[in-house]
């Protein structure tokens, strides 16, 4: 399997080498090599049970909360392996932040769910919790249909607002890599289309990497797109490229509806 | 029109069975709702004969039964604050011992105790739920006291003697039975029940909640406080709950360590004793109607007692979850 470089003059900001995880004894994924672009979207695709959220689960080492997984190979962001035992989990997940499929707000106030993060990490007077609270929902188009209710249940929120305060507060701690696994796939349309949008106005300081099932949402959003399948990373390449004349025969196949 | 016939036919078997239906419906019911009324002729018939058994006491003590300390057989003058006093503040011990540990033992057993280790440890303390009272009070009373009187009580006793308010509270002479040895064991008692009852609440919080929580960069204790107890505070409270109500009402393993003694002490290590141990020990021997009715009289307070406590817990969760919105 030959390793992906980034078909782009952007750096590189999270390098993954041959890199193997294993669910007990079942391999989820295979020698997979490639290397993401700094601020860019890096989008995922292929079937089901392709490896491409196990790949994500990686990236912040969130699979070591069960036990029997594990991962071989090295994912070196900004040139270290963050796969070292003796790397900081909690430092690393907060360079590295993460938004689930499902919204995962916090049983506690809309304020709260922002604010929780933030103090995990910096001493802020009150005022400046208050400012960086503000920035964070802005920046996830939040700010003005919440900004009177922030003491109100995060539960209390609609879906789409749920996922995008979710967003919001990946954002708050300020991290450098943002991994999003599936994050419209149980929102209606409308609030899909804002998702995409922030997504879109993210990349100017995230680098992204994206899970999707959904190619046209891989094809409207993205630079890059991976393709993955049985394990394997198939191809890698600029999205544009990948959806109008990809190079392997299986990436056509799916793209065009013939499997998965 | 043979069709038109089996159909008919068909219809007629139809309407009888449904009427069958109608009826066992019809006595299924009745019978679920008989069930739920029964609970409740129980509790009213214990309250009321509860109180026209205590009558004679209360019409005589009025409301200084509550208040008086001395309890006296000879004279027949009785009061019922020493085991109120008792009842309240070994149960309340107790909790003060078994809410930290059990919640650490649910945090341990689902967030970082090894697979291999999960089901013996829960075992185990499920187990300590199975053990009958007598076999704690007999334990209490044979193993743990005399332990507790000549090793940790004497230390206490000399490390505390010169601290102005902690001396009066660990005050000898050691006798090893007494208010603390009490609260102790009942500690262990109801250990299980706020350990396993957690535990489960701990498991329903989603997978996924914690995940978010880690993959912010939480670490346990973080998750834990903010995440995980947040969100199955109904059920952990109920779980203490549980257990508090377990610890009032306990008789015979505080009966056996807590040394009878119907006085209040400022130090925990005196003996005292509480409502059911007092009811347990001299029922049997109580002559005279004041005083079996003085201590049915014990027995109705600690009915209030019980019902105080679960009706506040219920307001203290309305109240939380108003506050949340959720």
């Amino acid at each position: 399997m030959p390793a992906f470089a980034a078909p782009t003059d952007r750096p590189s900001k999270l390098e993954v080498r041959s890199l193997s995880f294993y669910y007990g004894r079942q391999k989820a994924l295979n020698d997979v090599s490639l290397s993401l672009p700094e601020r860019s979207v890096t989008a995922f695709i292929g079937p089901s049970g392709c490896g491409k959220s196990t790949l994500l689960r990686v990236f912040n080492r969130i699979y070591e909360l069960y036990p029997h997984q594990r991962a071989e190979g090295e994912v070196l962001l900004d040139g270290r392996n963050i796969l070292d035992r003796s790397l900081d989990l909690n430092l690393l997940r907060s360079r590295i932040g993460m938004v689930f499929q499902r919204p995962t707000p916090f049983p506690m106030s809309i304020y709260e769910n922002i604010a929780f993060g933030i103090r995990l990490y910096e001493r802020l007077s009150k005022a400046d919790v208050d400012a960086r609270v503000e920035a964070a929902l802005r920046r996830a188009a939040l700010w003005d249909e919440v900004k009177d209710k922030l003491q109100a249940s995060g539960l209390s929120l609609s879906g789409g607002q749920q996922q995008r305060l979710c967003i919001a507060r990946t954002v708050a701690v300020k991290p450098e890599v943002i991994l999003l696994d599936e994050p419209a796939s149980a929102l209606d349309p409308i609030s899909t289309a804002k998702v995409e949008e922030l997504i879109g106005e993210l990349e100017t300081d995230y680098t992204i990497a994206i899970v999707t099932h959904n190619m046209q949402q891989a094809a409207r959003i993205s630079r890059h797109t991976a393709f993955m399948y049985l394990g394997e990373l198939i191809e890698f390449g600029a999205t544009e490229q990948m959806f109008t004349a990809p190079k392997e025969a299986k990436t056509s196949e799916y793209m065009t509806g013939r499997f998965g | 029109m043979a069709t038109h016939d089996a159909v008919q036919e068909l219809a007629v078997a139809r309407g009888r069975s449904v009427t069958r239906f109608a009826l066992t419906d019809a006595l299924f019911h009745g019978a679920t709702r008989a069930c739920a009324i029964l609970v409740l002729v129980i509790l009213g018939g214990v309250a009321i004969s509860l109180l026209a058994g205590s009558w004679t006491a209360i019409s005589q003590f009025g409301f200084s039964f509550l208040i008086t300390e001395s309890w006296n057989p000879v004279t027949e003058r009785f009061g019922a604050l020493a085991p109120i006093y008792g009842t309240l503040m070994t149960a309340a011990l107790a909790m003060v011992i078994a809410v930290p540990l059990g919640l650490g033992i649910a945090v341990f057993l689902t967030e970082r105790c090894p697979i291999v280790l999960r089901r013996p440890i829960g075992t185990a303390v499920e187990l300590l739920a199975g053990i009958p009272s007598i076999i704690y009070g007999i334990w209490g009373l044979f193993v743990f006291a005399p332990f507790l009187q000549q090793t940790v009580q004497p230390a206490i006793i000399a490390t505390f003697k010169s601290v102005p308010w902690l001396s009066s509270l660990f005050a000898g002479p050691p006798y090893g039975i007494g208010v603390l040895t009490a609260a102790l064991i009942l500690s262990i008692m109801v250990l299980p029940f706020i350990t396993s009852i957690t535990r489960d609440v701990f498991d329903t919080v989603p997978p996924v909640l914690k995940e978010s929580a880690y993959g912010l960069g939480c670490t346990t204790w973080e998750v834990v406080r903010r995440v995980v107890l947040p969100y199955t505070r109904t059920g952990v409270m109920g779980g203490i709950m549980l257990g508090l109500g377990r610890a009032l009402g306990e008789t015979m393993a505080i009966t056996f360590v807590i040394g009878n003694a119907h006085r209040i002490s400022p130090s925990l290590f005196a003996p005292g004793t509480t409502i059911s141990a007092t009811i347990a020990n001299e029922f049997t021997e109580a002559v005279g109607d004041v005083y079996t009715s003085s201590l049915i009289a014990l027995g109705l307070i600690l009915f209030i007692i019980t019902f105080i406590v679960l009706a506040a817990a219920r307001y203290m969760l309305m109240r939380l979850d108003a506050r949340t919105g959720g």
